[in-house]
């Protein structure tokens, strides 16, 4: 199969207009992925199944990432002659700006006929919050139904032209989405022997510490 | 026993085991009427996880159930006497559990298999299960283990074949099928918007005490 660069050339050639970024991956496994735009995904994940050399025929894997907002400090390294004729000072300039939330869906292709894969593609919403409508590849890859309606009970992701959208883990009157970072699970604590991490804050939220009660004078 | 005039009068429990290793039965209506009951308990044909597993390998041939008269597992709740909750009860899950018990007939028994049963298990902290079936249903017999093996099943069958037989037939310890005023049926939760609601059947769970964890020095 062609490199992942050489399939986001040839997307682009055949789709002008789209904007296909290809994502690089820097932990050990490197699954780098093309990141599709959301008017043409539906056009190129047809092109991706079809296509004669790719043959991307089986999705496996439907998957959602929430990223909230966060504040990003970007380091620049400049180096400052020095004016006394000494040697070069390096510099780091420090900037803050904040990196808008948004949520992510993550599809892994394969090829039954060729026996080649993973391609990954991902599909980024707007925002966490009104801009969360992304469109269904269940029409390309039937797999996906299931676990696109796992990716909206979860997350949220509203998928445009999916066959039956409904929630499929919770019930049908829940209102959260409860893989989202800034679900809070109801509160309905129960004692436990050996609390640790989230669970310690809990308990000492639910069974304060007594206020330590002053001794009674030791009787001479 | 707790009623001593549906036993055979003036005579301890010693004796009349004595009197039957020698062929004599000397008993009451209560033991016999318990007797009867302990052995067929019928369990209900239903499973919610792993643990249905164990239940299941439990009535095949090498554990065997119908050794001690449960294996005629009902596929209806009308004509079972046993809910054995044999796995993770999620909240979506919950309010049709508790139907199912409503709709058993009673005298019934609630086994709870399982550490998800009884407490919630390994999923204890998620949003997603209950923390122990006995929140809204009254359990007899818990069977601790993740699963427990088809062993601990039958023991806790057994066990629950012992608790049977001790149960009076009159009086204020009978059990609720013998009280006329006794309510039988547990309020359904309805699963709303954020969690399921109530949380807890009252009558049955306690809110747990005020404790007070000593800090550490």
């Amino acid at each position: 199969m062609e490199t992942l660069p050489q399939l986001r050339d040839r997307i682009a050639a055949l789709f002008p207009g789209a904007d296909v970024v290809l994502v690089t991956n820097p932990s050990p496994s490197a699954q780098h992925a093309l990141r599709l735009d959301a008017p043409h995904a539906r056009a190129i994940a047809t092109f991706l199944r079809d296509d004669p050399a790719l043959q991307l025929d089986q999705c496996t894997n439907v998957t959602g990432i929430d990223w909230p907002e966060k504040e990003v400090v970007d380091v620049t390294r400049t180096t400052v002659p020095d004016p006394a004729g000494g040697a070069p000072r390096a510099v780091e300039e420090k900037t803050k700006r904040i990196e808008p939330g948004r949520l992510e869906v993550v599809y892994h292709l394969y090829s039954i006929a060729l026996g080649h894969g993973p391609v990954v593609l991902r599909l980024v919403t707007g925002n966490r919050t009104d801009a969360v409508t992304l469109p269904s590849l269940t029409p390309v890859w039937r797999s996906a139904e299931f676990q696109e309606r796992e990716v909206y009970d979860l997350f949220g992701i509203v998928f445009e032209g999916h066959p039956d959208l409904r929630r499929i883990l919770m019930w049908d009157g829940f209102k959260d989405h409860p893989m989202r970072r800034d679900y809070r699970e109801p509160d309905d604590y129960e004692w436990e022997p050996t609390p640790h991490g989230d669970v310690l804050a809990k308990a000492k939220q639910h069974y304060p510490a007594p206020t330590p009660t002053p001794s009674a004078p030791s009787t001479p | 026993m707790s009623d001593p005039t549906f036993n055979a009068p003036g005579i301890t429990d010693m004796e009349r085991d004595e009197l039957r290793r020698h062929g004599i039965l000397l008993t009451g209506l209560e033991e016999l009427y318990n007797w009867g009951r302990s052995h067929s308990v019928w369990p209900l044909n239903f499973g919610l996880a792993c643990c249905a597993i164990e239940m299941i390998a439990a009535s095949m041939a090498k554990f065997d159930i119908a050794r001690f008269g449960s294996e005629v597992f009902r596929p209806s709740p009308r004509q079972a006497d046993l809910l054995i909750v044999s796995g993770t009860v999620t909240k979506k899950m919950a309010p049709q559990v508790v139907r199912l018990w409503n709709q058993m007939p009673e005298p019934k028994y609630c086994i709870a298999m399982g550490a998800c049963a009884i407490s919630g298990g390994p999923f204890k902290q998620g949003y997603n299960v209950l923390k122990g079936i006995d929140r809204f249903i009254p359990v007899d017999i818990y069977i601790p283990g993740c699963p427990p093996r088809p062993e601990a099943l039958l023991h806790g069958l057994v066990q629950l074949q012992e608790k049977i037989r001790n149960q009076a037939i009159s009086g204020p310890a009978a059990p609720r099928h013998l009280q006329a005023e006794a309510d039988c049926n547990c309020p359904i939760p309805e699963c709303g918007a954020h969690d399921i609601e109530p949380t807890r059947n009252d009558a049955l769970w306690p809110k747990p005490p005020e404790l007070l964890r000593p800090t550490k020095t």
